[in-house]
């Protein structure tokens, strides 16, 4: 029984079909600015010929589990690819950094993989259209969630298979099942997602209209909310979220936290069952790690250990800004978000590496974070305690639990194994950076290649030195970029999905 | 007093372990360390012959001879007749190396010569000479007696001594880390009287260390004798000697092995390579069956990593137009520095800061791995790493076959599961404690203004957490550890120690588990 | 009465033996050398043949059953066969023994389930007749009553006893503690004031379960229960799983030894606070590591008896305080009892004495035996048309025999202390001390 890729490339091609249907919101767009239709008219058409004619590899699918592994690393490949297409196509004949097809696809594949890192140089809407730059912001969108889980919500003929597919694309170690029809779990994790960004948008304008926001108008607030909720981090702003007010950023600060939470819990309190969104450990967990970290970075930035170079002041012995910017910045780099409303890359050794430290944690299992996740940290903890009682105790069986539940065994070597593949993935994406950077003889410092590769394997986005929140990875070699699109690629379907693709053994036997 | 409510009974659980008794016959422990530390007075007595000879200070060593019969004499007294066990192994095996540490210093605070005077860095020269790190802190050789610089060169030789002893007989059969998996000589796990054990395994190990240190000081010395290695004097011989076995790195000359002739560096890469091979398989060559390292899957896979990444730096080197040695310079360098960092070793015979990022790389990258469990190497060691990556290519595969059962095997044998997730564990904890020392060196470079670049506070964590000595940039092969903060070189010292003892016997003493359930 | 046993083992023999001169029995049993024994051993009617069988269930007079008794040791038998007992006689009283406590759940769920009107299960009341004789270290027997609100303990007084050689009146200084009897010399006796205690008498106290753990700890100072108490549990069996969930339901984290591998991990996985080892519990090398020599308590509940007396045997050489036994036979609680293994728990006993209760006749919702059958310690609900009800207790004492003490009283739900002026309502629970030859009299009484 080898792997019948033709099933899989045929699925990848109706995942590509629907792309094109996505391409239709920036389209609406161009048309109410009065832009250039041709973009995403063109796009439209060239995205949903590639999805016809890869849907005719097979034109009866029949998706295996091996198939849904190898489905699922196609996808997000084939969705990276066709998403650079507005682009390339908006680009061409510009200036547009984005003309050039590696930076296209670094931005694409970031945004898809909610990274947020960015190449596209100068970004605002006098050189690009409201269009291109919402398209960059709703490739976000539809990533946070997944595509694999919205194509499950979708297409009654992917549901066979859901559990499958969900499992492979959904962050965390274990697949949790909210109803008895995977359709509906997916439909269900889609609704809650979909208001949330609704509510954050509304939040936004709102602001906007009672007018403690001058800059957030309907575009605005809907383009952030686009990348608040899936841990994104791209702006339409080359500032980022510095660009706006405090109102906007103390907005924008609990969104944030709450996309790194597990969304199968919002699903419980909706059901009415809001114990457990108490009697939850990793949520109990994450929140102390935000709070001791935001507590930490405070007393950094009030003591002016750190003095952040917010435009036009600083922070020291004030607590109003200090607490803004401690809060934002861990909650948008702890569960990986991205956006910034200071240059954290200014913050001096203290700072930068509480925030590096605060990158390695991760969201919630379940949520749309990135990084290696608040249950793997509580599961390798438990498993090295054990380890160590076991060394007092060789005799004693001791079973991890979590809440109360124990843990399987299998679960927790496949959650050890993950986070040394991470941190083994992490180093050699440093090592790769840093080399390639000294190749071509770019001053990179170590900090800033620790960050790059965290970042990109992360789907954090920014980093620090010159690749920090309001700088570019435009410098870096070609190289680079393409093993930082790997490390997206990798880092978003955690790592393993995509790695069986790559042995033998996958397509051998 | 003001009592407040108790919601979580933590306060109550606290009370409630105070109560229990403690388990662990620390006694026992303590007695034995002391033991080792009257033995100490032995080796203490060759530098002060040699202080006698040079017509050098004796006061140091007299002084600390004296201390260390008196603690040991104290320690011993205090030894009931009870069993050491394996709890009471964890707990003497951290000790024995702490005290060990402390009073390795003691020569060097009375010499009272050059920066070691003060007690920090006394005290981390004495513990990166007994864990054989071979990180120095010393900044002018030429103020120090020959005595003093030759007690480095000792202590290291006792380190390497301590830790195959360590090694073989305590840690394998404590099954720490994976280690049971090493080829030992014997495979019994009857932990509960290791004294008997330890005293006949350490016979072996310790003719085996010292014959190989005798021949290659004599190599060092006939080499001497027929012109090719004119500063190669009977001093220097033994001294290097001493080191070069027990993978340590300590030099009495501040240009390391770099201070000799190639004849002399080409001699000390087979003992280093020595030096860093399993014990028990070079007693089995020695006893004729030549053919048991190459049925080892370890060795192979060490001889493989050696010969590759000396290939690699070499055409690293050959291609790297700002570096100007001939061919054959630029093979040895390549050669000595890859088994020197690879062994965990830290000798060095040029300053490789110069070296290309590409070659740097490689070196700080070989700094992870070490070499064969049951050696006198530090680091992670390949036992380590072959089963991480066989465990890793076994979850690859059964993540497309979920119903496959796969055991992983080494040298044919079949690896049990509890010990493929303790070497999992292990492999993590290191990896997180190398980030967090990387982070305080760093933090703490900075509150104290000295100016360090990421790469070299890595360098320093790795070099110093793994026992191989020199880093790059300011802690280089040719440079000092003494411009870092005392809270950086307190930090490394704890963590070389931690390291050098496998962390988890120094771990395991901090779980409430260990002392009273 | 008609009583119907099903299954002949232990248990039913031993029931069976209880019931033969008041009743008339008809044993079930389905091996037919089995049954020809009882025949002979016991003065009831033995019947060859399957429970769960119609034809021999009617043949076993089924159909005038006033209770029927499943005791054999198949769980999925007993229930079915009192099911099919119900079925045919509404009007029957079944009673199941069990092992099993995922049937007792289901029961206790839904009171009736299976028609079943008692379930007995013998793990759970083994161990919790162990947890009993745990929690409170000096005592030799110990029951509750009232739903858990009242207890009932026999005590040893040792020699460095602080209340030797005191009367009743100086030693009972305990809230809500009643002194019900003293045995000495085989002998019960009613306390009176001024009875003297001397070491070696065994006192029999009634109270609330917080005034008993008092009271052992001020009598027997070096062996008081403390919630530090290091308990080793040995053998993962049902009992010993059953100890440990009780233990840790009173706070304590227990250590458990198994040998078996699987088992041990289900084990782990169900007892979260208890450490379980997976090891040879016999091994010498084991028990030092594990320091099991330091433990408070130290409870077998090995397979067999040969291996919980071993275990117990080498416990007390190791230092442990105290040991407990599980015995199946009977008939070796004494032995082993006078070899080293401080308290003997056997389960069929436990079990019978359960079912016995329920076939008492007369009012008594709960009984326990003291001293092999010299004399009882019954509760019993006072009804309306009690001659009693209304009166003081010292006005009702003297309508009573000589030998009765009322022990406590719990009214709605709450324990309240028998005192002179106290009086008793309808509706109210007492613990009564009786003798047993006025058994009868009293329960008529009350």
């Amino acid at each position: 029984m080898r792997v019948d890729w033709r099933t899989s490339v045929a699925v990848t091609g109706t995942v590509v079909k629907y792309t094109a249907v996505a391409m239709a919101i920036p389209l609406v767009v161009a048309l109410v600015y009065g832009e250039d239709l041709l973009v995403f008219g063109a796009s439209i058409f060239c995205v949903l010929g590639a999805g016809i004619l890869l849907e005719r590899a097979d034109p009866d699918p029949d998706l295996g589990p091996r198939e849904a592994l190898l489905l699922v690393a196609l996808a997000w490949l084939s969705v990276g690819v066709v998403g650079t297409i507005p682009y390339l196509l908006a680009g061409y004949g510009t200036a547009s950094t984005l003309a050039h097809p590696v930076n296209a696809f670094f931005e694409s594949m970031s945004g898809f993989t909610t990274t947020g890192a960015t190449v596209m140089g100068e970004i605002s809407t006098d050189q690009h259209s409201h269009a291109l730059l919402l398209w960059r912001q709703l490739t976000q969108w539809l990533g946070g969630m997944g595509i694999i889980v919205l194509m499950v919500a979708i297409l009654p003929e992917l549901a066979v298979n859901g559990a499958d597919l969900i499992q492979a694309e959904a962050p965390g170690p274990q697949l949790q099942k909210l109803t008895p029809h995977i359709q509906e779990t997916a439909r269900v994790l889609w609704k809650v997602y979909f208001a949330f960004t609704l509510l954050l948008a509304i939040v936004l304008y709102s602001l906007h209209l009672v007018g403690v926001a001058p800059k957030m108008d309907l575009f605005n607030a809907i383009a952030h909310a686009f990348s608040t909720m899936p841990t994104g981090g791209f702006s339409t702003k080359a500032d980022s979220i510095a660009a706006f007010s405090a109102a906007v950023q103390w907005a924008i600060i609990p969104f944030m936290v709450v996309a790194g939470v597990n969304f199968a819990l919002f699903w419980h309190v909706l059901a009415g069952d809001t114990r457990d969104l108490f009697d939850d450990t990793e949520l109990r967990t994450y929140a102390g790690a935000v709070a001791a970290f935001v507590a930490l970075v405070f007393g950094l930035l009030y003591a002016g250990v750190a003095p952040p170079l917010e435009i036009g002041g600083t922070t020291e012995g004030t607590a109003e800004p200090a607490l803004r910017h401690a809060a934002f910045q861990i909650g948008s780099l702890l569960n990986s978000t991205g956006f910034a409303t200071s240059d954290f890359a200014q913050w001096g050794t203290y700072g930068q590496l509480t925030l590096l430290f605060a990158m390695f944690v991760g969201g919630s299992a379940g949520s749309t974070g990135g990084g290696i996740k608040v249950v793997r940290w509580l599961i390798v903890c438990k498993a090295l305690h054990r380890e160590l009682f076991r060394t007092a105790h060789p005799d004693a069986v001791q079973p991890i639990r979590l809440a109360g539940t124990v843990v399987d065994e299998n679960a927790i070597r496949g959650v050890v194994v993950f986070t040394l593949l991470y941190l083994g993935l992490f180093g050699a994406g440093v090592l790769v950076i840093a080399l390639d950077a000294a190749r071509i003889g770019l001053e990179l410092t170590a900090l800033e290649a620790i960050g790059a590769s965290l970042a990109a394997i992360g789907n954090i986005g920014p980093a620090f030195g010159r690749l920090g929140p309001f700088g570019s990875y435009l410098d870096l070699p070609a190289t680079s970029k393409l093993v930082m699109v790997l490390l997206m690629w990798f880092g978003r379907l955690e790592i393993l999905p995509v790695l069986v693709v790559f042995t033998g053994s996958f397509w051998r036997r | 007093m003001l009592s407040l409510p108790d919601p979580t009974g933590i306060a109550d659980r606290i009370d409630r372990w105070r109560r229990r008794p403690v388990r662990v016959r620390w006694r026992a422990s303590l007695g034995l360390v002391g033991s080792i530390l009257v033995w100490l007075a032995v080796p203490l007595s060759f530098p002060l012959v040699l202080a006698g000879y040079y017509d050098e200070p004796l006061l140091p060593f007299l002084v600390t001879i004296a201390v260390t019969l008196g603690i040991g004499r104290w320690l011993e007294r205090l030894s009931g007749d009870a069993d050491l066990g394996g709890r009471e192994a964890f707990l003497m095996v951290a000790l024995a190396w702490l005290f060990v540490g402390v009073i390795g210093a003691i020569p060097f605070l009375v010499a009272g010569e050059g920066v070691v005077s003060h007690p920090i860095d006394a005290l981390f020269e004495s513990m990166s000479g007994i864990t054989t790190t071979g990180a120095t802190v010393l900044v002018d050789f030429s103020v120090h007696g020959r005595s003093i610089l030759m007690w480095r060169q000792v202590i290291q030789w006792l380190g390497g001594l301590g830790v195959l002893v360590l090694a073989i007989s305590v840690l394998s059969q404590l099954s720490i880390g994976g280690t049971q998996l090493m080829e030992t000589e014997t495979q019994t796990r009857d932990v509960h009287k290791l004294s008997p054990h330890i005293e006949e395994t350490a016979r072996m190990l310790w003719s085996l260390y010292a014959g190989i240190t005798l021949t290659c000081a004599g190599a060092l010395y006939v080499l001497h004798l027929i012109g090719v290695a004119p500063g190669m004097t009977p001093f220097n011989a033994i001294a290097h000697a001493l080191t070069a076995v027990a993978t340590a790195g300590f030099s009495p000359d501040p240009g390391s092995v770099g201070a000799f002739s190639r004849a002399a560096q080409w001699t000390i890469v087979p003992f280093m390579f020595i030096g860093a091979t399993n014990f028990i398989l070079i007693y089995y060559f020695v006893r004729g069956d030549w053919l048991r390292p190459v049925r080892n899957e370890e060795f192979r896979y060490y001889v493989g990593v050696v010969v590759g990444a000396v290939i690699l730096v070499a055409l690293l080197l050959l291609t790297d137009p700002g570096v100007s040695f001939p061919l054959e310079a630029k093979l040895r360098h390549a050669t000595f520095q890859v088994v020197s960092i690879l062994t965990t070793t830290g000798f060095a015979t040029v300053d490789f800061n110069g070296w290309s990022p590409a070659a740097k790389h490689v070196l700080f990258l070989l700094m992870f791995l070490g070499g064969m469990a049951g050696s006198t190497t530090c680091s992670i060691k390949l036992l380590r790493w072959i089963i991480v990556l066989k465990g890793f290519r076994r979850d690859l595969f059964t993540a497309v076959h979920p119903d496959a059962i796969r055991p992983i095997r080494l040298s044919g044998t079949v690896v049990e599961e509890e010990t493929v997730r303790d070497v999992y564990a292990y492999t993590l904890v290191s990896v997180v404690i190398f980030f967090a020392l990387t982070a305080f060196i760093a933090v703490d470079a900075a509150r104290t203004g000295l100016v360090l670049s990421e790469f070299e506070a890595m360098s320093a964590a790795a070099a110093t957490f793994f026992n191989i000595g020199p880093a790059f940039g300011i802690a280089g092969p040719f440079g000092s550890y003494h411009p870092f903060s005392n809270a950086t070189k307190l930090a490394m010292i704890v963590l070389m120690w931690v390291g050098r003892i496998e962390i988890i016997p120094v771990f395991v003493l901090l779980t409430p588990g260990y002392w009273r359930s | 009465m008609h009583v119907v046993i099903i299954g002949a083992g232990q248990v039913g023999e031993s029931i069976a033996a209880d019931l033969q001169h008041d009743h008339d029995v008809v044993v079930v049993e389905s091996r037919a050398d089995r049954a020809d024994e009882l025949t002979y051993a016991l003065d009831v009617l033995t019947i060859t043949g399957d429970g769960t069988d119609l034809n021999t269930l009617l043949e076993a007079g089924i159909e005038e059953a006033d209770m029927v008794l499943a005791t054999t040791d198949d769980d999925e038998t007993n229930i079915v066969a009192c099911s099919t007992a119900k079925a045919i006689t509404p009007a029957a009283f079944t009673i199941a023994r069990i092992k099993n406590t995922k049937y007792l759940r289901t029961w206790e769920h839904d009171e009736g389930a299976f028609g079943i009107d008692l379930m007995v299960c013998t793990n759970l009341l083994t161990a919790e007749s162990i947890v009993r004789v745990v929690g409170l270290p000096a005592a030799r027997d110990a029951d509750v009553f009232a739903g858990g609100r009242v207890q009932m303990a026999e005590f040893e007084i040792g020699e460095g006893s602080p209340i030797v050689d005191q009367t009743v009146e100086e030693a009972d200084r305990f809230d809500s503690l009643t002194f019900a009897a003293i045995l000495r010399d085989g002998d019960v006796e009613v306390p009176r004031g001024d009875s003297c205690l001397l070491a070696g008498d065994r006192v029999v106290v009634i109270g609330s379960p917080h005034s008993v753990q008092t009271f052992a700890r001020t009598i027997a100072p070096k062996e008081s229960p403390e919630e530090s108490a290091e308990v080793v549990v040995i053998g993962g069996s049902e009992i010993g799983y059953h100890v440990c969930r009780l233990l840790e339901e009173r706070g304590l984290s227990p250590r458990l030894v198994e040998q078996d591998h699987e088992r041990a991990r289900t084990l782990a996985e169900n007892l979260p606070e208890t450490l379980v080892m997976e090891s040879d519990a016999t091994d010498m090398g084991f028990l030092e590591r594990e320091h099991v020599g330091d433990a408070d308590i130290l409870v077998s509940t090995l397979d067999s008896d040969e291996k919980n007396l071993l275990e117990c045997l080498l416990a007390r050489r190791l230092g442990v305080e105290r040991t407990v036994a599980v015995i199946d036979r009977t008939s070796y609680v004494d032995l082993f009892e006078t070899v080293g293994v401080d308290v003997g728990v056997s389960p069929r006993e436990v079990v019978a004495e359960e079912i016995t209760r329920f076939t008492q006749s007369g009012a008594a919702e709960n009984v326990a035996f003291i001293e092999s059958d010299k004399a009882e310690v019954l509760e019993v609900e006072i009804g309306a048309d009690s001659a009693l009800a209304g009166k003081t207790i010292r006005d009702a004492m003297a309508d009573l025999p000589e030998c009765v003490v009322i022990g406590a009283i719990t009214r709605d739900r709450e324990f309240i202390v028998p005192r002179g002026d106290t009086e008793l309502r309808a509706g109210d629970h007492v613990v009564v001390f009786v003798e047993t030859p006025v058994v009868d009299e009293v329960t008529a009484l009350l």
